[in-house]
Formats: C-alpha cells, sequence, structure tokens
C-alpha cells in the first residue's frame, strides 16, 4: 500500500506532461499544464504523510508536545498552499492569453498557430 | 451578459451575503482551524461571484465591482502585508511578530497572525473577481470579434 | 547592514503594489513611472552599500532570518543569506533594472496602461533580487514563480499576435521547468526534512548521495532549472520570447533573468547544495558546450535583429555554464587545483556580469532602432550610422564588447575562459570557444553591415535620434561595458573573487548548524521545545 500511491501520483505527473506534449488544442493544453502541477502538489503533501497521524491542529486541552508526537508533517501542507496559488495565477494567465490567441488567429490549434518560425 | 430571473435574484442577493460572512469566518479563524486568507478569499470570491451571474455583468454589478475597485483593494491588501513584514523591523527584525500573543485558542492570539490573514483574503478575494469579471465578461466580445467564429447563441436562462 | 538585506526585496514589492493602488487615483497617476525609477535606484543605492560595507572582510556572510527565528537551534526559519556571489548577483540585477527603468520611461509611451508595466516589472525585479538572496529551497522556487510569472505577463504586454503566441509558448515550457524544480524540492525534502540549504548540504552525506532518490532529485533540478537558463535541449522558447517582447524586458530577460533564475542557481546547487562531483560537472560542460555551438550556428543564419541577439544569449550562457562546469570538474579531481578552478570561476562570473552589460544594451539599442524605423529585420534598415549617431555609437560598442575586441570587457572575459580552460587540460573545449568566438564576430560584423552603414531603405530614410532618455539608458551601460573592462583587476579582488570563492568551497560555504537527526520529526519537535 505505501508505494503504490507514489507510483500513483507519478502516472499523474506523466498524464499531465503526455496532454503538454501530444495535444494540439490550446485548452487541452492548458489543462496538461493543471494537471502536472496538481500532480506535483500530490507528491509534496504525500511526502508529510506519517501512519495513523492526526491532523496538525491543537485540540483544546492538548499540549503541543503530545500533538507533535502524533501529527503528520505540517511543512508540506504549508507549501502546497503556496504552490496551489502559484498553479492558480499561471492557469488564469494561459486561459487570459488563449482567449486573445482566439481573437488574434481565430483558432485553438497549435499548428496554425504559428507566426513565428526559424 | 444578461442576468437571471427575479427570483432568483432576490433570493442570491440574501445567501451570497452568508457566504461572504462565512467567508470572512474562515480568513478570521486562520490561526485556529483550517483556513486563513487564501481559503477564506476564494469563498468570499464565490459570494461575488453569485452576486454578478445573478444580476448580469452590465449596470449595477459593474459599477459596484468594477475593475478600478478590484485593482484599489488587491493592492491594499499586499500593501498592508507589506507593511505588516515591515513594521516588524521596529521590534528588531524583519517579519517579526510586534503584536501581543494572548493565550491559545483565543481568537485575538498569534499576534501578526490575524492582520496577516486578513490582508491576504483581502487581496485573494479581490485578485479572484478581477481574474473573473476580465475573463467572462471581456471573453465573449473577444470571442465573438473574431472573423471566422459563428455567431453566438441567443441565451436564454429562463426554464 | 543586516536590515538592509530584506529592503533589496521589500522596496520594489512594496513599490509595485504602491503604483496598483495609485494608478486609479486621479491626478497621482502620472508619478507611476517616477515611484518605479526611486524603487530601483533606492535597490541599487542599497547593493552598493551592501558591497562596501563587505570591502574589509571581502568572505564574510550576513545571514537574516525572518522573525528573529535563528535562536531556536535548529534552522526552520526563513533565512535570508547574502554572501559574496549574492552580493555579485544583487549589483548585477539592480543596475541593468535601474538603466532598463530609465529606458522604459520614454519606450513605453506609446503603450496603453503603462502603470501595468511598471508594477510588474518591480514585482519581477524584487523576486529576481530575492532569489538570490533566499537562504532555502522553497523560497528560491517561489521567488523563481514570482519572477517568471511576471515575465509571462511582460512578454505579451503588447497585444500583438506574435507578442501572445510567444508568450503562449514560454509559458507552457516555463510551466514544466518550474514543476520540475519543484519536484527536485519535494524528494531533497523528504530525505532529508530540512529545507534550508545548508541543513540540505550538510545532511545528503548522510543519507547517501550516490543514491538512486538523490540523482533524481538532482536531475529534476536540473532539467527545471537548464530549461530556465535556456541551456541546448531546453532552449525552445527563448528565440520566440525574447525578440517578441518589449525592447526594454527582452534586456531585462535576457540580461537578468536566464542569469538569476537558470545559472545563478545552477550553481548554487551544484556547488553549494549538492557538493561538487564529476558527473554533475560533467553534465555542465557538455550543456555549456552544447549551447555555446548550436546557438551561436543557429544565430549567423537569422535577419531579424532581435531574434539573432536571442540565439547569442544562448551561445553566450554557454560560455558561462561550461566555465562553471569546468571548475567543478577541477575541483573534483584526485588531485584538486584550486588556482585553475579559481581561475575559470571568475572567467565565467565576470562574463556573466558583462554579458548583462553588452547584451542589454544591444536589446535597447535594437529597440531604439526598432522604434525609429518600425522594423527588426536588418535588411530594412541601413545607414543608420548618420542619422542615429548616439544609438549607433553605442550598438557599435556593444557589439565589439560581445563580440570579444579589447579593450572592451568581452574581451578579457572570453580570454580568461579560453586560458583556464587550457590550463584544465581541455584544449578541444578551448579551441571550440575560439571558433565561436569567430562565429560571434562575423555575426556582429553581419548585423553593422546591415544596419549601420550601407545605404538606407524604406522607413529607415526618416530615422531620427532616439529620445533623450533613452539614449541616456545606452550611455549608461556603455560605460559599464568600458569601465568592467578597464577596471578588470580591482573588480576581480572585491566583487568576483569572493564570489568564486563561496562556490570553491563546496558544501562547506554555507553555515550549518549540525542536527544530529535525519527524519522531519526533529525540526518539529525542537519547535515545541521538547528536543531530546
Amino acid at each position: 500500500m505505501g508505494t503504490v500511491i507514489y507510483i500513483l501520483a507519478f502516472a499523474l505527473l506523466l498524464f499531465g506532461i503526455y496532454a503538454l506534449v501530444a495535444k494540439k488544442n490550446i485548452v487541452r493544453i492548458i489543462l496538461g499544464i493543471c494537471i502536472l502541477g496538481y500532480a506535483v502538489n500530490l507528491l509534496l503533501v504525500l511526502v508529510g504523510y506519517r501512519r495513523d497521524g492526526v491532523a496538525p491542529i491543537l485540540a483544546q486541552g492538548q499540549s503541543s508536545v503530545e500533538l507533535a508526537k502524533q501529527a503528520v508533517d505540517p511543512l508540506p501542507q504549508a507549501m502546497v498552499l503556496t504552490s496551489i496559488v502559484i498553479g492558480l495565477s499561471t492557469t488564469a494567465l494561459a486561459v487570459a492569453l488563449a482567449i486573445r490567441l482566439y481573437e488574434k488567429y481565430g483558432t485553438f490549434d497549435m499548428n496554425d498557430i504559428r507566426n513565428l518560425r526559424g | 451578459m444578461k442576468g437571471m430571473t427575479p427570483i432568483v435574484r432576490n433570493i442570491t442577493a440574501i445567501v451570497s451575503c452568508f457566504v461572504m460572512l462565512y467567508g470572512v469566518y474562515v480568513v478570521c479563524t486562520g490561526h485556529l482551524a483550517p483556513g486563513g486568507g487564501f481559503a477564506g478569499g476564494v469563498i468570499i470570491m464565490g459570494g461575488l461571484v453569485m452576486l454578478v451571474l445573478a444580476f448580469g455583468g452590465g449596470g449595477k454589478a459593474k459599477e459596484l465591482i468594477g475593475e478600478h475597485r478590484c485593482h484599489v483593494f488587491d493592492g491594499l491588501g499586499a500593501l498592508v502585508f507589506a507593511l505588516i513584514a515591515i513594521f516588524g523591523f521596529f521590534a528588531g527584525g524583519f517579519f517579526v511578530n510586534f503584536l501581543p500573543k494572548g493565550q491559545v485558542h483565543k481568537l485575538f492570539s498569534g499576534g501578526t497572525i490575524l492582520p496577516a490573514n486578513i490582508a491576504i483574503g483581502l487581496k485573494v478575494s479581490a485578485g479572484l473577481i478581477g481574474i473573473f469579471l476580465a475573463l467572462v465578461l471581456g471573453c465573449r466580445e473577444a470571442l465573438f470579434r473574431s472573423c471566422s467564429a459563428p455567431k453566438p447563441p441567443v441565451e436564454d436562462f429562463r426554464e | 547592514m543586516k536590515e538592509l538585506v530584506p529592503l533589496l526585496v521589500g522596496i520594489p514589492l512594496g513599490a509595485a503594489f504602491l503604483i496598483t493602488i495609485l494608478a486609479h487615483v486621479r491626478g497621482i497617476s502620472r508619478l507611476t513611472g517616477l515611484i518605479a525609477t526611486l524603487a530601483v535606484a533606492a535597490n541599487v543605492a542599497v547593493s552598493i552599500a551592501l558591497w562596501v560595507a563587505a570591502y574589509n572582510d571581502p568572505g564574510q556572510s550576513v545571514s537574516v532570518w525572518a522573525g528573529n527565528w535563528d535562536g531556536l537551534g535548529v534552522p526552520i526559519g526563513i533565512e535570508m543569506v547574502c554572501d559574496g556571489l549574492a552580493r555579485l548577483m544583487v549589483i548585477t540585477i539592480n543596475i541593468i533594472a535601474f538603466v532598463v527603468i530609465i529606458f522604459a520611461a520614454s519606450y513605453m509611451l506609446r503603450f496603453t496602461k503603462v502603470w501595468l508595466f511598471y508594477s510588474l516589472f518591480l514585482l519581477m525585479t524584487g523576486a529576481l533580487n530575492g532569489v538570490v538572496l533566499a537562504g532555502d529551497l522553497f523560497n528560491m522556487f517561489v521567488f523563481i514563480e514570482v519572477a517568471t510569472i511576471a515575465s509571462y505577463g511582460l512578454v505579451g504586454f503588447g497585444c500583438e499576435a506574435e507578442e501572445l503566441e510567444a508568450a503562449f509558448k514560454y509559458l507552457v515550457l516555463g510551466t514544466i521547468g518550474s514543476c520540475f524544480i519543484l519536484l527536485g524540492v519535494t524528494i531533497l525534502y523528504s530525505l532529508t526534512g530540512h529545507l534550508n540549504m545548508a541543513m540540505v548540504a550538510s545532511l545528503l552525506p548522510k543519507v547517501g548521495s550516490q543514491g538512486p532518490a538523490v540523482l533524481l532529485a538532482a536531475a529534476a533540478l536540473l532539467g527545471g532549472l537548464s530549461l530556465k537558463a535556456a541551456m541546448v535541449p531546453f532552449h525552445a522558447w527563448l528565440p520566440d520570447a525574447h525578440p517578441s517582447a518589449p525592447a526594454p524586458i527582452s534586456a531585462m530577460l535576457s540580461g537578468v533573468l536566464i542569469k538569476a533564475c537558470g545559472v545563478y542557481c545552477l550553481a548554487r546547487l551544484m556547488f553549494n547544495v549538492f557538493g561538487t562531483s564529476g558527473e554533475y560537472a560533467m553534465i555542465l560542460i557538455v550543456l555549456g558546450a552544447a549551447s555555446m555551438v548550436i546557438g551561436v550556428f543557429l544565430a549567423v543564419g537569422q535577419w531579424d535583429f532581435k531574434r539573432l541577439l536571442a540565439y547569442h544569449s544562448i551561445s553566450q550562457m554557454g560560455y558561462v555554464v561550461l566555465a562553471i562546469g569546468v571548475a567543478g570538474e577541477v575541483i573534483s579531481r584526485a588531485e584538486p587545483d584550486q588556482a585553475i578552478a579559481a581561475l575559470c570561476l571568475f572567467g565565467g562570473l565576470f562574463h556573466m556580469f558583462n554579458h548583462a552589460a553588452f547584451k542589454s544594451l544591444l536589446f535597447l539599442s535594437s529597440g531604439s532602432i526598432e522604434q525609429q524605423t518600425g522594423t527588426r529585420r536588418l535588411k530594412e534598415m541601413g545607414g543608420l550610422a548618420r542619422r542615429m549617431p548616439v544609438t549607433s555609437f553605442c550598438c557599435r560598442i556593444g557589439a565589439l564588447s560581445i563580440a570579444g575586441v579589447p579593450p572592451f570587457n568581452g574581451f578579457f572575459s572570453k580570454l580568461i575562459i579560453i586560458v583556464a580552460l587550457v590550463l584544465a587540460g581541455h584544449p578541444f573545449l578551448a579551441a571550440l570557444a575560439v571558433l565561436v568566438a569567430l562565429m560571434t564576430l562575423l555575426s556582429f560584423i553581419k548585423v553593422q553591415r546591415y544596419a549601420l552603414e550601407g545605404e538606407p531603405v524604406g522607413k529607415a530614410v526618416a530615422a531620427r535620434e532616439a529620445p533623450a532618455l533613452m539614449g541616456l539608458a545606452m550611455l549608461l551601460l556603455a560605460v559599464v561595458c568600458i569601465v568592467a573592462g578597464l577596471a578588470m583587476v580591482p573588480l576581480r579582488e572585491y566583487l568576483f573573487g569572493p564570489a568564486g570563492e563561496v562556490l570553491l568551497k563546496g558544501s562547506g560555504a554555507l553555515k550549518a548548524k549540525l542536527s544530529t537527526g535525519v527524519s522531519w520529526q526533529e525540526p518539529l519537535m525542537w519547535f515545541v521545545g521538547a528536543a531530546p
């Protein structure tokens, strides 16, 4: 059970890269960017897992030493928050660029958006 | 962008206030329970999105949640966060927690964590509603201005 | 001096947010350009002050902990480290940003929403300062992301068809690079339990620095950072993004971004975190040599002025990475020779600084030419030497510097790299470097012949001199090019020498507070006060 989930997270990463590389429609490429970002975030959260751990929230009357012995690692969760927001802003910018590209070129197909060559 | 029927509009006007209140709650109890600036900001933005969808993109909604206001609140939230960091200098170092830290589990504990959460919530909500307005309201005209695109279908939200 | 270090990041960011608010207040909106210039000028002053403060003790490294969290016994806070290498990078970034924003004050007048440009530009500058000052891996990643996302927006600023296409391509490829960098940071965190670079450097040998996990982390980081630095298998975004951007942004991207996000992070990680080893050095050598050669061969045949300059950026970054790689290889031999490695590092870092100066100068002059003649194609210009004297004078200085003609700065740095390559026992690489220098000279003779000499064609007949601010910015960079060449010896002693020594010390360079445990539990237990 322990390693299967890491293998699945890596498989998600490969799906994201496949969508980025092999698809021609801009919207599918943007979805590939999202999937790639979420796969890396998932790996980052999985790193902090601890078997039979509790959420790192201090209950009433609990001392912090007891919590530190039982809780899952809170640092990857903080890192992932930042990373999700970064992914969100990248996606928003990509979608805005896609809308403007449609306005200029009239198509969402990457093969037709090839003004720059050489 | 057309709005919706009067029933939807009246109910949305009431419900979105509760949604935004819940968002403010999530922002303010970020140091006690899961939540904080990012998650609460997104919830507040959800409440505002409900209003825009129900009342339509023009007129009153545009006046209240215009692009200029979004930019100003966006910058204001970020500037308050930067000021919290700089004010730490007067208390010993960069980003030092200089407000009194009360008891654990109280609302006003944790020093500068609460003002920082509020600033982040303001920035995230203003930024995201700005993105929503720019993409959704500016999108229709942009997409259908292109020469080879089909004409937009007549929208009818009444069912 | 400790208090000045966070200001390098705080002043541009604060000014960016202030501009966002003030631009919507009627009446003050014309001051946005002035606020931006003042913020970058303050940054230049702070970075020079930091350098002067380290005059008597060049090897010092100032470390600032956010929130004063440095008395805890375990480094679990956010650290900003300003050592010799960081001082060099900070001076480079801020001087180039200052000159570019003076140029942009006049160039951007024909765009709308100029406050947005200034805001994004200041975000990018603040984030670049944050990258080189970051003392832990995740902060470095976050600032790299802020800088590159700001640059995606700036590349597509003019909203023409080609700019949008270039910005989208840049965005897609840049995101892949960033995800791989985060993957590398994740694996390093899972192995050592710390994010602080000093702790990771001291804990990696205990975890087994040849194990498959560390190799995967190194591969992911190398791939992601080589994409940011535009090394050859990963260079496909640069020839589209740099020409299509507005000229001040091309100068910042080519002059500063690929160095701070790419080459600096590669050097910092490969030397100070992973420790110099033969395999990593060999990878850097191969990447550098391939970029050098392929970049210049693709550049010679270009007829678009800015695209030619963009391909030359790839080639010159190949020089820098090659020099750094050879230095790493010399250190990791059985009998390391510190003097030759120091010479290689001096050549590489000096060439990085020089390239920032002359490539920015060339991009700014190409922007000035494009504004007056309306075109970037070399065959549609001509005779500009008589019509635009200041611009063509500065363009000539930039072209002579990049081609490696004495007494400009490019000559000295390329000579040092070639001599160091020969001394390190790689005569074939030195011959390649000489060949690439000849091809660079060839392509810039072509530029001079078609753009500056000859008879004017088309709109070049009516070209007039660029506005005063643009000419002032270009003259400032030309002065930097000349002074950096002539003042090489004192600069080596006080600026580039300490930077090279930081890299030479390898894993021991960052002050590490050692901890005994390897798992992530220990920092948490220290924090709650229950450490063994």
